[in-house]
Formats: C-alpha cells, sequence, structure tokens
C-alpha cells in the first residue's frame, strides 16, 4: 500500500473555458472577421477587418486516432502554428497559420504522414460516422472499414474542388444513426433484414416485459409464455427490424450475418442555403456485408458521385439536383433497379406519392 | 477462427491488414500504433477481425458503469468472446467534454494523451457525432483514476443516457466571418449551467443542444439537436456594390448563379447593380455564400430557435421546426434558458420512457404543446396552415371537451 495522499476529488468542473484555447490571432478578431477566400483545396484564407490574415490546413483523419498520431499532429502544430489546432464537425484536423510560407511544408509534411489536405468547398469532406464492429453491441456492420473503403476510392475528391457543390457522406451501421446519415448527400445504413431471435432463457432474466412491449414502435411484440417462463413473441409481418426492442433488452438479438447488410441514400442535407434542409431518400435497398473492401458499396457510391459530377448544375447539392431533373432520371443514370422498397408503405407513406400528372417523358 | 498469436505477440489480422493499404487514412494502422502503448489493441484487433471474418459483432449489450457521483459520461462495453480476448473483456468508452470549436493546445492535448496512454487503450475519435472527445476502451477499475486525472487537468465528461447530451457548435466568430451571434461563448455558458442535467440522466430520454452560427448549420443543428439555434439576421444583408462588381469582372453570372438560385427571386441584376428585395429573403446564405467578399449577413443579429430533431429511432426522423423565430443575440442566452426551462419541465412531466420532445410534439400536437410551455402560436412555426377540416376546438370555442 502507498501512502501517497490522494489530491481532492474534483467534479462538475464543465469543458475548458471557451476561449481557453484560441490561438492569439483567434483572440485578437473574435468576432471581427471580415470575408474569406480559398486558396487552394484544403487551404483557407480569413481575412479580418484589422487586415490579419488567418489561413486554415485542413487534413483528413481516419476518426479513430492512437495517441501516438496525435501527438504527432501536436508536433506540426507547435512547429508551424505556436502549439494550436482544432477539429472540425467531420473529423478532419486542422491547422491554423499566420505566415503564408508556412503553408506549403506543413502540406508536405501532412501528405508525407499520410494525412491528404483537402475537404474544402465543392470537395467530398470526410465521412461522419458510427464505431461499428470496433466498439458498438448493435451494428450491423463496420463503419471504419467502409469509410476507409469508400474514401479509398474517391480520394482525389477530397484533395480537389472539382464537384458541383459540396458533397457529405455519412455512415451509420444500424438504424439508431448515431451518424446521422438521415441528411446527407449521400449515406450508407447498415441494415437488418430478420426479425429479432428471442432469447428466452435470458429474456426472463434481464428484462422487464411490460417496458419491451412498450419498446415496439409498431406494436409487433406481445407476451408469450414459452417453457412456463414469461417472455414474448414477435408477429414478424409488423417488425421492421429496427433494433429499439433490442436497446431495451439483450435477449432480442438483432446481429445476423447472412442478411445484415447495406442500404444507400441520397439528396440529404442540412445547410438552408438555396433549398430548406432535406431528409435522404432510398437509393439502394439492399447491397451485401462484404468485408474488408465492401466493393458493392464502393461501386454505388462511386456511381451515384460520377453520376452527379457529370449531370448536375454548378452549386447544386445532390438532392437539388436530383429535384431538378426527376427521380426517374437519377435511377435511370445510374442504373440501379427501382423496386417496390422505394416506394414508402410506413406512417404518413402517402405524403412521397406523386399526386399530378406532371411528368418527365 | 481469429488466431491471437502472429508468433510476435500481434494477432493474425489477414483481412484488417487489407484496410492499411490505399492512399486514405488508415484506422488499422491507428489501432495498430496503440498496440506500442497498451494491451488492450491488440485484442481489439484479433476480436475485429473474427467480426470480419464472421461479418458479426463482437460486443454484448451495455452495462452500468460509471464513475462516483455521474450517471452519464461513460458507455459499458464488455466483450462477448472474453476468453479469446481477455483484454478486451471490458472495453468502456470514456465521453469527454470538448472545448467549444473543437479547439486545442497542443500541451492540453498532450496531457489528455498522456492519461489515456497510462490509463486506457490509447485509443480515441476525434470527435464522437455528437461532438465530445471519446476515449476508446478501459478496464472498470480505471474509470475513476481517468475521470480524476482529466479533471485536475480541466477536462470533464461529456454526457450519455436519458441526460441532456454535451452541447456542441461551430467555430463562430473564432474564424467565420457569419457567425450571427457568439456560438462558443453561449455552448459553453449552457454547458456550465447545466452541470448537473449533463451528468445525472433525470430526463424521459436524451436531450441534444447545438449552436450553429448561421443558417449555413455546419454543425448539423437542424438535423442532430432537440434544440436547435440557429443563427441569423433581421435587417438587410450588408452590399458592397464595388465588390459585387468584381466579381461580375472576374467572370461570375450572377444573374445565372446568384439571383437564379435565390429561393425566393428576391434579387435582380441589371449587369451592373444587384438590386436585393430584403423583405422577401429567407435568409438562406446561398447569395452570401458565393460573394463573400461583397455580400454579408446583416447587423440586427441573433437566433432562430428550433426543436425537435432526431434519428429514426423510436418513431422516425425528425428536423427541427421553428419555434421561436428570432431572439436578438444580446437576449439570446436568457432567453433561450427561459425556454429550456419550460421545455424540460412540460417534457418531465408528459414525455414518455424514452420519448425526445420531438416525439411528444409529434403524439400530443404542436398546439398542445405550444399552450403546455406558454409560447403563442406564429405562423413561421408552419409551412403552410392545416389542410384538413378536423380541428380539435377547445372548450370555450364551442368545443365540447
Amino acid at each position: 500500500m502507498t501512502t501517497t495522499p490522494q489530491p481532492p476529488r474534483i467534479t462538475d468542473i464543465g469543458p475548458p473555458a471557451y476561449d481557453k484555447f484560441l490561438p492569439p490571432i483567434v483572440k485578437k478578431n473574435y468576432g471581427l472577421w471580415k470575408y474569406h477566400e480559398n486558396v487552394a483545396p484544403g487551404v483557407l484564407c480569413h481575412v479580418a477587418e484589422s487586415g490579419d490574415k488567418l489561413y486554415t490546413v485542413r487534413a483528413a483523419s481516419p476518426r479513430i486516432l492512437a495517441v501516438q498520431t496525435i501527438r504527432k499532429f501536436c508536433a506540426l502544430a507547435d512547429k508551424y502554428c505556436g502549439g494550436y489546432l482544432r477539429f472540425t464537425s467531420r473529423n478532419n484536423v486542422e491547422f491554423l497559420l499566420t505566415d503564408p510560407a508556412k503553408i506549403a511544408p506543413l502540406k508536405a509534411e501532412l501528405t508525407q504522414l499520410g494525412f491528404p489536405v483537402g475537404g474544402t468547398n465543392n470537395s467530398i469532406s470526410n465521412i461522419v460516422h458510427t464505431q461499428g464492429w470496433v466498439h458498438c453491441h448493435s451494428a450491423a456492420t463496420d463503419a471504419s472499414g467502409l469509410v476507409k473503403s469508400v474514401m479509398d476510392a474517391l480520394c482525389d475528391r477530397f484533395t480537389q474542388e472539382n464537384l458541383p457543390a459540396k458533397l457529405r457522406i455519412a455512415v451509420a451501421c444500424c438504424l439508431n444513426m448515431c451518424g446521422a446519415v438521415h441528411c446527407s448527400d449521400i449515406a450508407i445504413l447498415g441494415v437488418h433484414r430478420m426479425p429479432p431471435k428471442i432469447q428466452h432463457a435470458l429474456l426472463s432474466k434481464s428484462c422487464e416485459v411490460p417496458t419491451l412491449i412498450a419498446s415496439c414502435p409498431t406494436g409487433a411484440i406481445r407476451p408469450a409464455t414459452v417453457d412456463g417462463k414469461n417472455s414474448v413473441e414477435v408477429i414478424p409481418e409488423q417488425c421492421m427490424y429496427c433494433g429499439n426492442c433490442y436497446t431495451v433488452c439483450p435477449a432480442m438479438t438483432m446481429n445476423d450475418p447472412e442478411h445484415d447488410g447495406l442500404s444507400i441514400w441520397v439528396g440529404g442535407k442540412v445547410s438552408n442555403a438555396r433549398s430548406t434542409p432535406k431528409f435522404t431518400k432510398l437509393a439502394v435497398p439492399f447491397l451485401p456485408n462484404n468485408p474488408p473492401r465492401w466493393p458493392e458499396v464502393v461501386e454505388a457510391v462511386t456511381k451515384i458521385v460520377d453520376v452527379y459530377a457529370s449531370h448536375a448544375r454548378k452549386y447544386e447539392r445532390v438532392g437539388e439536383w436530383i429535384e431538378r431533373v426527376g427521380w426517374p432520371k437519377f435511377f435511370e443514370l445510374t442504373g440501379f433497379e427501382f423496386t417496390r422498397y422505394h416506394i414508402d408503405d410506413f406512417k404518413h407513406a402517402g405524403l412521397s406519392y406523386a399526386r399530378s400528372a406532371q411528368i418527365r417523358y | 477462427m481469429a488466431e491471437s498469436n502472429n508468433g510476435n505477440g500481434k494477432p493474425k489480422t489477414e483481412l484488417l491488414d487489407e484496410l492499411e493499404k490505399g492512399p486514405w487514412p488508415s484506422f488499422v494502422k491507428e489501432i495498430k500504433a496503440a498496440c506500442e502503448g497498451s494491451d488492450g489493441p491488440k485484442d481489439l484487433l484479433g476480436q475485429l477481425e473474427l467480426s470480419y471474418q464472421e461479418k458479426k459483432g463482437h460486443w454484448k449489450h451495455g452495462g452500468l458503469v460509471g464513475v462516483l457521483g455521474y450517471g452519464g459520461g461513460v458507455i459499458g462495453r464488455y466483450s462477448d468472446v472474453p476468453e479469446q480476448f481477455p483484454k478486451v473483456a471490458h472495453f468502456h468508452t470514456i465521453r469527454v467534454n470538448q472545448p467549444a470549436g473543437w479547439f486545442y493546445t497542443t500541451e492540453a492535448l498532450r496531457t489528455v494523451c498522456d492519461i489515456w496512454e497510462k490509463r486506457g487503450s490509447g485509443l480515441t475519435n476525434m470527435h464522437g457525432s455528437t461532438g465530445d472527445l471519446v476515449l476508446l476502451g478501459t478496464t472498470t477499475d480505471q474509470l475513476e483514476p481517468t475521470f480524476q486525472e482529466l479533471a485536475h487537468a480541466g477536462f470533464d465528461l461529456g454526457g450519455s443516457g436519458s441526460d441532456m447530451r454535451t452541447p456542441s457548435c461551430c467555430l463562430g466568430m473564432a474564424r467565420c466571418e457569419w457567425a450571427c451571434y457568439d456560438t462558443m461563448k453561449l455552448c459553453y455558458d449552457l454547458t456550465m449551467d447545466y452541470q448537473d442535467e449533463l451528468h445525472r440522466p433525470a430526463f424521459p430520454y436524451k436531450f441534444k443542444i447545438k449552436c450553429a452560427g448561421c443558417p449555413n448549420d455546419c454543425v448539423a443543428s437542424i438535423a442532430r439537436s432537440d434544440l436547435s439555434i440557429i443563427g441569423t439576421w433581421k435587417d438587410e444583408i450588408q452590399q458592397d456594390d464595388a465588390e459585387v462588381a468584381k466579381y461580375a469582372a472576374a467572370g461570375m453570372n450572377i444573374q445565372r448563379d446568384v439571383c437564379g438560385l435565390c429561393p425566393t427571386k428576391c434579387m435582380e441584376w441589371d449587369g451592373k447593380k444587384l438590386t436585393i428585395s430584403n423583405a422577401e429573403c429567407t435568409r438562406c446564405m446561398h447569395c452570401i455564400n458565393v460573394m463573400p467578399k461583397a455580400l454579408r449577413p446583416g447587423k440586427e443579429r441573433g437566433a432562430c430557435i428550433l426543436i425537435g430533431s432526431k434519428a429514426p429511432i423510436v418513431q422516425g426522423a425528425l428536423l427541427s421546426s421553428v419555434l421561436v423565430p428570432f431572439i436578438p443575440a444580446e437576449e439570446l442566452k436568457e432567453t433561450v434558458k427561459e425556454l429550456i426551462t419550460r421545455l424540460w419541465e412540460f417534457w418531465d412531466e408528459y414525455g414518455k420512457a424514452r420519448e425526445r420532445i420531438g416525439e411528444l410534439i409529434q403524439r400530443i400536437g404542436m398546439p398542445a404543446f405550444l399552450d403546455g410551455i406558454g409560447l403563442e402560436p406564429a405562423p413561421e412555426m408552419v409551412s403552410a396552415p392545416r389542410d384538413n377540416p378536423f380541428i380539435f376546438f377547445q372548450p370555450d370555442q364551442g368545443g365540447e371537451k
């Protein structure tokens, strides 16, 4: 036993103060920025009312970062940025410079370390994604592997700004959508396709049956007695495999290697620019879970990006382009099959039915 | 079966090794790098390889773990193959409340790295979907020491479970000319004022707050937060005609690319002068995005408050909808806090278990919700008035209830 006195216990201190880690040029010009210019892909220049210029160099990260890599970023920030750096809402790392002469050497070092510079303006920025098999209990697929596979194929779209508008991709491993894929230009969503397999012995020990029944959004779960013990049964026709029951009761297992897979969604956005924010819509209902490279998913996403890049007008996001040319054209150009699954049959389904004779021929 | 030994202490990972190739940064390389400082990542690699072989996850359903006095901030994670991979038998996540705008000094970041290398796997997410700095994988006995070492370094835990989740914001005034209010300060102030709600889950379900400085909404507040605070302005777009002319001279097709894409068609370009009918402008940001040197948000700035967005679980995805069309920047904190008090009181009383506030509004209807929180209806709240005649008239207006 050591007798080292314990430091006093601290709680509820909250995060570091919002202005504690700001570089001096940011502190000086806080709230006083005038405009910005695009210097090169991955490089922005913000100009303050004072005339000060702040250069941002943005590089990709794999989101999962070892402390060893974070320390490499820190070494670059010490060398080029006076010891300051930041991350973006899409898992990119950003270096803020005051001396434009340092941009080129910093870019060279980042590229040398394997972190592409880009993700600004009309490019594909980093993919927002979830934990997947790396660290989640309800994942139908692995997010990190999907992201790596898709971005290996689309890396040039990150380092160049040659798309009609910005393009945002997200990956979520199940319908919980921690990656909020419901509003991205292109979304990859892990799906289950079979009702939960009920572990009756575990259920009677570890779950409250009324809570479990209440958790089902479609009322597909009802009480049942199995081997003399309280349990439940699932009405298969009413189950849409959302997995909410599994979240409240571990005995409702969803993982199913044979039937789990991916769906592809398109046309969502969160920005209010031009058109209002939109949900993503179904493009491909099911693709197989095919690690480690998911070639079917990579092919489908690349197809959408290529068709969009060659057909959309300047400034049109994916959803805005599809609305202009029409969904029939989208399916024709991408070659994706339009199936019964594309027509909504859940709540409020009729809202998406075409109720006019306005048709493009 | 994944072999847990490759002769050099590292697991055999033929499938994952494939993901070390290619131009995009590799998460497999990151996990392998972390193997240098800790044992957990080796077994993580082994278990992940097994998942890649079997196309199946190997984490068990969560579990109640945490630090003393907090109900949130730690996500319990247990392997379902612990005999095979004992170093990830428990491999919990710690959410650390990120600094506003994700700014760091290298000194602070290195301190976090040193603590995490000593106490956990050395693997992180920079950052998680809600915004937290995520520390990925440690054992139950390390949770409290990690927490206290972080606290002494000036960091606290974020939210999890049915609490106020860690608020997040865009970098706003720190680098962006479009910030219509101080997102980082408001986000920080709200986080500090609601520490109890952040650390001790007492709500029907999670509650997320996101502060976006302008309608471009770089933090996706309208899609991902129960309370979306989106900066906007009331007066006229600031216009610099000389700079407009420069964009035109540089070859910009102002008629097609600016006026033609304006959603309200409130702009005219006669080849020399851009005229904006500000009364019809919806503050969408397109023209400002395209000509940042010539056009800027107005000077009478503040925010629009929207409520209720969420991902699909349980009843379906929602985007936030307008609750308060405009609050001046200088009144924002006080008014938002007053509003939050009313929202939480009502939700606490009427929300069902695991019902987000947006789903509560869907269930009872926005009019009843407005009655409940004492807010007057406003036409900005709807895209159009109702188109059905099935109206629930109130008792004092002829209804029978």
